[in-house]
């Protein structure tokens, strides 16, 4: 090969880099290794952490464990989809734009929206894109958050918001005051952010905020971190949101350690074309059969660059299909049962906790997840917890530590959790506060 | 009839001038498919942006060729941007300026000018 | 003799090549023609058993009531349904997929398998760090992995894709800024080649993005780039090796000039599976530069996504790193999660949680199977590859930058298709019907017709001259006029060319319940 490129060593190829920077030899890294090695390496930093599945486990906020089906791992294997790139070339990419086109109606039809993209990196950065876009679509500059909202979501937004030169209104943390917002809106106010059901789990109806802000020109941005949630709650445009942004890992999609995930991100049609990401649309090819391409591409950074509506290029493809498939498992009928059977299981949670002595159930009405006070620093007893064989739940001190609530604990559960594993942790909780 | 380097056109009755893009610019662009025109009663100046105007590959200001005031913009683009390479220099025009400075004008090309500017490129 | 003419033909009995006809039903063999989930009828069906649960009184007008829309399919519908669709996608597992700039190389499934062990998969990223202390010990080593490779001090893992990274290196270059006073530092100096998401990314942060020009050899315009750095100037972002395929030749001059202006210097390092192991961006002056794992390190593309996009930092930028990162002590390894004390500067956080641990898997699991010395061989070969396509086409097809070895990937205009009546985007179509995904094309901008073919180090010699020889028919055919071969292709695809234009001019994003007219064509 070397002969035909007429060179006279690899050497040759690299003759532009600087002499400065040119390295002989190898990096002071380990040499290759058979997979056989590699293997044993990874499963024993594997088995150096405790998975859910292990035993009790409450935990939420934000991310959520449910049972994905084998078919959907089965599928999102499979070389055509997951060794494929973007589908720029539409007549050889019909399966992935396809499954986009009905990935984006399944998250319009979930979040009650007219349309949705073909995804994002996840539910907290879609906030901070859902964020940007409010301030395109009504040429304002400030965003309002309720003391709901995730505060790791609260971060993304504000980090992004403080470099484009957006301000941002966080109210303080509260349990059952999404309401609170209205207060806040003003004549400069782009958007306002709530979240339903939110960071302690109460579920809300949002409609009276859509109201509001609507009236005062700003946008409704509805975010949601249980995205198996809409099977039993009220949709956001149900409700009146603006723009709807959540977190699709639930549904296809495991914990992995906070990502890979999906960021679902919809809107109103009217709103299109200042979206953030990819679209899929439909169209003919010269046959006039039907087909599917990437379309409204202008808003889209390689080729608007500068002044496009983001900067996003790679998506969630991946999780998309997973999330996809999930949903086509399940159909309406699946997804009202499992939400039936997530509420059922956090009722349960709550009885069992809130027969514990000291405990205190603080949120009002949950779906899969609610917050409860506890006599003793939440941190150090989820810590305590953990050393007895059950991982409780999320202190709120972790997410947002001068809040003043270090006494309050986020707990969660699915269909993934036996009631044995219940009563293990009330009662575990119970001895443990009882020392 | 008179033109811009940029492609626009300008079509004066009385102190309004039309505004659109030449047959050339729409041949240019290719098929156009969305039409951002302004709003009404927004105020340009010379050489501002004053419409976007896609086509799939491409998204292109179209600037003002004139000052002014916005006294209409062509909605029936947002349903029908073919129009624009239909007819661009008659129903694809983009917005109806009130001109605050007619003086401008005189700077601009009338159509043997602009001929030979596209002849140039 | 005892005669038995029952049975079936043995031979084809006519010859049919030249009878074309649409099948009755729309499958063409193999390839079935697939209707949306939404149009099965399959509103009242679930794939999945569950068990029973009581209504949620409690819950009263929070409830949802009206239909949701969403179609249900059972297991075998479901498996068919995707596989189905499957089997209308290229992908690299099938065939070589030359795209430039995007890196599309094999993906090992070790990585896969090991990125499925519960105790990665099934790990929550709230839960207490006593309880993953594995997981977090992975993202160390990774950080240790890219720094050490990178020349770098520091990495934040958490940024979830290329551009996520860019952002980060951004928000991390104006936060220095501001802490040294120099908020009034507004532009950033960009090439016209630069990917869009760099303009993009920075147009996002509240920059506004300057062009630097390009010698007519393809590398930064030094000239130029002095001319526009000043007191204004909050960075420079330059991809190297560039989108031309070019390794910035002035590279350490760039950085000096930058670095002399007050201004910190982001590389783009999308392009970093060329000089892996070979050349460590550190010792060319770089203040950040972004690593697609789904690029040089083999995490798949998954038809778009997910990546994952860490961001190597200079010691001036690394205070300023947004949280979470890790640190080891004596007890084991920590997450800070929280912007305090020593850790004050940090600018925020780029996401909710640490980024994406799915990727950091398989990325590791690659970079241990190839170790040092496999990896500098992945550039080698990657760069090896690519000169010999250059090589073996530059006679046929012209080069954009014929002097000199190209790094990664072989790019060329489209001056050899002058007067052919076939366009880059022709040629392109026609080697789908040849069984090769098409190049990238009509990118870097700053070649005229651009194609810019990026082999990587998977493909073998076999593979590179089956392409070339396919590659060198297509390209004899377009210079003897077989304009019909390139007009209408691909002809061999589940799909004809589609319409854009249609798609764009009249949206339809979503399958709607009331039959709606069938799109017809213009």
């Amino acid at each position: 090969m070397l002969g035909v490129i007429g060179a006279e060593s690899i050497d040759e190829l690299f003759v532009d880099v600087p002499a400065v920077a040119r390295r002989t030899g190898v990096v002071d890294l380990p040499l290759h290794a058979g997979e056989l090695e590699v293997e044993r390496e990874m499963l024993g930093l594997s088995r150096r952490n405790r998975s859910a599945s292990e035993g009790p486990f409450f935990v939420g906020a934000g991310a959520y464990r449910h049972h994905v089906p084998a078919t959907v791992d089965h599928i999102i294997q499979r070389s055509e989809f997951l060794t494929s790139y973007t589908p720029y070339q539409p007549e050889i990419a019909q399966g992935t734009l396809q499954v986009l086109f009905e990935f984006q109606t399944q998250v319009a039809a979930l979040t009650g929206m007219e349309v949705a993209n073909a995804s994002l990196y996840d539910g907290s950065t879609a906030t901070a894109e859902a964020v940007m876009m409010a301030t395109r679509v009504t040429r304002r500059n400030k965003a309002v958050l309720s003391g709901g909202v995730h505060p790791h979501y609260v971060g993304t937004v504000e980090t992004l918001a403080h470099a484009a030169g957006v301000a941002t209104e966080r109210l303080a943390a509260a349990i059952d005051a999404e309401d609170a917002v209205i207060a806040a809106i003003d004549a400069d106010t782009a958007c306002v952010v709530v979240q339903t059901p939110n960071v302690f789990g109460t579920a809300t109806d949002v409609t009276k905020i859509a109201q509001a802000a609507q009236a005062a020109g700003a946008l409704l941005i509805v975010v949601t971190t249980e995205a198996v949630s809409y099977g039993l709650l009220k949709s956001p445009g149900e409700m009146g949101a603006d723009i709807v942004v959540a977190e699709g890992q639930s549904i296809g999609n495991g914990l992995n350690y906070g990502g890979p995930y999906v960021g679902l991100f919809a809107c109103k049609e009217k709103y299109v074309r200042q979206a953030p990401g990819r679209l899929c649309g439909e169209t003919v090819d010269a046959d006039g059969k039907r087909g599917f391409v990437l379309t409204l591409s202008t808003r889209e950074q390689h080729i608007r660059r500068d002044k496009a509506t983001s900067n996003i290029c790679t998506n969630s493809g991946l999780c998309a299909l997973a999330f996809s498939i999930h949903m086509s498992l399940l159909g309406e009928k699946g997804l009202r049962q499992l939400a039936l059977v997530n509420h059922q299981k956090a009722v349960a949670l709550r009885d069992a906790l809130a027969a514990v002595p000291g405990v205190e159930i603080l949120t009002p009405r949950f779906f899969n997840e609610f917050a409860i006070r506890l006599p003793v620093n939440a941190a150090e007893l989820v810590e305590t917890l953990a050393a007895n064989g059950v991982i409780a739940g999320v202190p709120f001190s972790r997410l947002e530590p001068g809040a003043g609530l270090d006494d309050v604990l986020l707990v969660a559960a699915t269909e993934t959790t036996p009631d044995l594993d219940i009563t293990i942790f009330a009662k575990t909780l119970t001895k443990v506060l009882a020392r | 009839m008179r033109f811009t380097k940029d492609h626009e056109w300008v079509l004066v009755e009385g102190d309004v001038a039309t505004v659109g893009i030449t047959g050339y610019a729409a041949e240019q662009l290719g098929d156009v498919v969305f039409v951002e025109v302004p709003d009404v009663g927004k105020t340009v100046k010379q050489g501002e942006g004053l419409a976007v105007v896609e086509s799939v590959k491409a998204a292109s200001d179209v600037y003002a060729p004139v000052s002014g005031e916005v006294v209409e913009a062509n909605g029936e683009l947002s349903d029908s941007p073919e129009t624009v390479n239909a007819v661009p220099e008659a129903g694809g025009w983009f917005a109806r300026i009130k001109l605050s400075n007619p003086g401008e004008l005189d700077a601009l090309m009338d159509r043997t000018a602009y001929e030979a500017f596209l002849s140039t490129l | 003799m005892n005669m038995n003419t029952v049975g079936r033909p043995t031979r084809p009995e006519v010859a049919v090549n030249d009878y074309i006809h649409p099948t009755l039903t729309g499958a063409r063999g193999l390839l079935q023609d697939e209707a949306l989930i939404f149009e099965l009828d399959c509103w009242d069906k679930t794939g999945v058993d569950l068990p029973d649960a009581p209504a949620a009184d409690d819950l009263g007008d929070l409830v949802r009531t009206a239909p949701i829309g969403l179609p249900g399919l059972s297991e075998p519908e479901a498996v068919r349904h995707y596989v189905r669709l499957s089997q209308k996608n290229h992908a690299i597992d099938l065939a070589l997929y030359p795209l430039g700039s995007c890196t599309m190389k094999h993906n090992p499934r070790l990585n896969e398998k090991v990125a499925r062990l519960p105790g990665f998969a099934d790990i929550h990223p709230l839960q207490p760090q006593s309880t993953v202390q594995g997981a977090i010990e992975l993202m160390d080593r990774l950080a240790h992995w890219l720094k050490t490779l990178t020349g770098m001090p520091a990495v934040a893992l958490s940024p979830k894709a290329g551009a996520h990274g860019e952002l980060c290196g951004l928000l991390a270059i104006r936060a220095a800024h501001e802490a040294a006073g120099n908020g009034h530092r507004k532009t950033v100096l960009a090439p016209t080649s630069a990917h869009g998401t760099n303009p993009a990314t920075a147009a996002f942060c509240g920059y506004t993005v300057v062009e630097i020009a390009q010698t007519d050899d393809g590398r930064v315009d030094l000239a130029d780039l002095e001319s526009k750095l000043g007191d204004h100037v909050a960075a420079i972002m330059v991809t190297n090796p560039n989108t031309c395929g070019l390794f910035e030749r002035d590279v350490v001059e760039i950085a000096r000039l930058t670095h002399a202006a007050g201004a910190y210097f982001y590389c783009d390092g999308a392009n970093f599976n060329a000089i892996v192991g070979r050349v460590r961006p550190g010792d060319l002056g770089v203040d950040a530069m972004h690593i697609n794992l789904h690029k040089t390190f083999s995490t798949p593309h998954g038809g778009g996504g997910p990546g994952a996009g860490p961001v190597v930092l200079s010691a001036a930028l690394a205070p300023f790193a947004p949280t979470p990162w890790v640190v080891s002590h004596d007890f084991g390894f920590k997450l800070v999660e929280e912007a305090k004390g020593p850790a004050a500067q940090a600018f925020g956080r780029m996401s909710a949680f640490h980024g994406q641990m799915g990727m950091f898997v398989r990325a590791y699991a690659y970079m241990l199977s190839h170790g040092a010395d496999g990896l500098r061989q992945v550039a080698e070969d990657a760069v090896l590859n690519a000169n010999y396509i250059k090589a073996r086409l530059s006679d046929l097809m012209s080069p954009a930058f014929p002097n000199g070895p190209c790094m990664h990937e072989a790019l060329f205009d489209d001056a050899w298709l002058e007067g052919t009546g076939v366009t880059t985007l022709d040629f392109a179509k026609a080697m789908i019907d040849e069984g090769f995904h098409p190049m990238t094309m009509y990118f870097p901008l700053v070649v005229h017709g651009a194609m810019l073919i990026e082999p990587t180090e998977t493909e073998s010699k076999q593979e590179l001259d089956r392409f070339v020889t396919a590659l060198r028919a297509l390209a004899g055919a377009a210079k003897a006029g077989e304009v019909d071969r390139f007009k209408g292709a691909p002809y061999h695809a589940p799909l004809k060319r589609l319409d854009e234009t249609l798609a764009a001019r009249k949206p339809r994003l979503r399958w709607k319940p009331v039959a709606a007219a069938p799109l017809a064509a213009e």
